[in-house]
């Protein structure tokens, strides 16, 4: 069990509900879930849910912290925000979703190799670097995610593609080395450290 | 002086030679038949993007976009923040909703910006282009520069998710928004009337993670269109332009589908009925090329 999970558990034992209203983005609407199933039926990805977000909410407050942290569901969302402007009660729905998964990847609960979490976990990293998204790079590095041999198969099976961008004045191979970016890099890292102390404060994370 | 000015967001996919370089083409021109005259943001960065949150957490990625509203007041004062990119627009407005509804927010935002030696005032204002045409120009005038109309073009408006919702366009409803249709309308083509999946997801970011889900997304979208007669898809985000037009070869592999159906920007179609080039139009840029709107703009 991670330190921040077991300190998780120790500070709210049973008490998910508060767990999830303190930590997670706003997770204090969690309750105000009338269990209708609006946003079940509009997710573009709703038939893979194992749980559809009527569903985790439901849990979240029966207290199935492991079932619900563990699962595959969350990492489902496509970010379309159907389910936030047809919920009849106007929960952000998108964001809890968000901020479930974000929660259980920090606490170290998410399925591992969940391809949506490698991604984005990619993502972020790949545009923290310089402030800005280096293409190129974020394609190489999900290709090569599960090693050297599956990397260039998953690139071959790119290439037309590839070659029809960079022909098309849409991917620039010299990405590789130099790319886009911004000139405050040390600024933009200053300012992400201090906001990811700040966040660790307000949730409680040290305590 | 142009007639308009605003503080510009082109976002991570518009610079030049990444994904949506041909976005951006289309949009100097076509502003340029508007005098708009957009400023950059200097040294703008990612919104974080609709998957930045599993890894950036809540406050970074609204300290990302609170950066950028903050370098705006600070070298374009007054000036109304544009961007281009639906994900972008989507992220900042997320960003100015939260720290205006949070007092608390609003001064750890402040407090890591300090570390890049900013502040945010909170007076920026944060707009799609396509509100800066529909709202500050409207059809009327969207329609006095047409000098090539684009008759005998049969267009499926494929607005998609994030322009769209949770924000929307003023006026528009989220489950059937008209606006894509109205500006092929007053650019002289037709719009194809019931093109049922004009809202339906692209798979958006998942496009990469979740690869054969998202294919069965887009493949309802180009089949729809086919299916009522379209010659083109029109669309206003970077993503879902990317997503429909770059996966239809691998979809077709996949379903035993022929799909070669153009995916352009509503700003490729406003450049070539405004007298733009092929080029000027960013049609160079199209992986699937659009050649009924090319013989137009070389007209």
């Amino acid at each position: 069990m991670s330190d921040l999970n077991a300190q998780a558990v120790a500070k709210y034992r049973t008490n998910f509900l508060k767990e999830v209203e303190e930590r997670v983005e706003e997770g204090e609407w969690v309750k105000m879930c009338m269990q209708c199933g609006v946003c079940s039926g509009s997710c573009p990805l709703g038939p893979y849910w194992a749980h559809p977000p009527q569903e985790i909410f439901m849990m979240i407050r029966a207290g199935r912290r492991d079932e619900v942290l563990t699962s595959d569901s969350m990492w489902m969302c496509t970010s379309c925000y159907n389910c936030i402007v047809r919920c009849p009660r106007k929960l952000p729905i998108t964001h809890i979703m968000h901020g479930l998964a974000n929660y259980a990847h920090r606490l170290g609960l998410a399925p591992k190799n969940q391809p949506t979490r490698v991604f984005a976990t990619l993502f972020w990293n790949n545009l923290i670097r310089t402030g800005r998204v280096n293409e190129l790079k974020l394609s190489l590095a999900l290709y090569f995610k599960d090693g050297f041999k599956q990397g260039i198969q998953n690139a071959l099976n790119m290439q037309k593609t590839g070659l029809g961008l960079m022909k098309a004045k849409r991917l620039n191979p010299f990405e590789l080395f130099s790319g886009h970016g911004c000139k405050d890099k040390k600024g933009i890292a200053a300012m992400l450290k201090k906001a990811r102390e700040i966040e660790a404060s307000r949730k409680h994370f040290a305590n | 002086m142009a007639k308009k000015e605003y503080a510009f967001y082109p976002g991570c996919s518009s610079q030049s030679k990444a994904s949506a370089s041909n976005y951006l083409t289309s949009v100097n021109s076509m502003c340029k038949t508007l005098d708009i005259k957009l400023t950059e943001i200097p040294d703008w960065n990612c919104c974080g993007a609709s998957i930045g949150y599993a890894e950036g957490g809540e406050l970074p990625r609204h300290v990302m976009n609170a950066r950028n509203f903050a370098l705006a007041e600070q070298h374009l004062p007054g000036q109304q923040v544009v961007a281009t990119c639906a994900a972008c627009w989507l992220g900042a407005r997320e960003t100015k909703e939260r720290l205006d509804a949070s007092a608390q927010l609003m001064a750890d935002t402040n407090e890591a910006l300090k570390e890049a030696g900013l502040h945010y005032k909170a007076e920026v204002e944060i707009r799609h282009m396509v509100e800066v045409l529909i709202e500050d120009f409207g059809y009327d005038a969207l329609g006095k520069p047409v000098v090539k109309p684009l008759g005998g073009l049969k267009i499926a408006g494929y607005v998609g998710c994030q322009t769209n919702r949770p924000f929307g366009i003023a006026g528009e409803s989220f489950e059937n928004p008209m606006y894509l249709d109205k500006l092929v309308e007053t650019l002289g083509a037709e719009p194809v009337a019931n093109y049922e999946q004009k809202v339906t997801c692209c798979g958006g970011a998942l496009a990469f993670s979740e690869t054969e889900k998202s294919q069965a997304q887009i493949k309802n979208i180009v089949e729809s269109a086919y299916d009522q007669g379209a010659d083109l898809i029109v669309t206003p985000c970077p993503l879902c332009q990317a997503n429909v037009e770059i996966y239809q070869e691998q979809i077709n592999k996949r379903y035993g589908t022929k799909f070669n159906m153009p995916v352009t920007y509503y700003s490729q179609l406003m450049s070539v009925a405004y007298g733009g080039s092929t080029k000027d139009a960013g049609l160079d840029g199209q992986l699937i090329r659009a050649p009924k709107l090319e013989e137009i703009a070389k007209k």
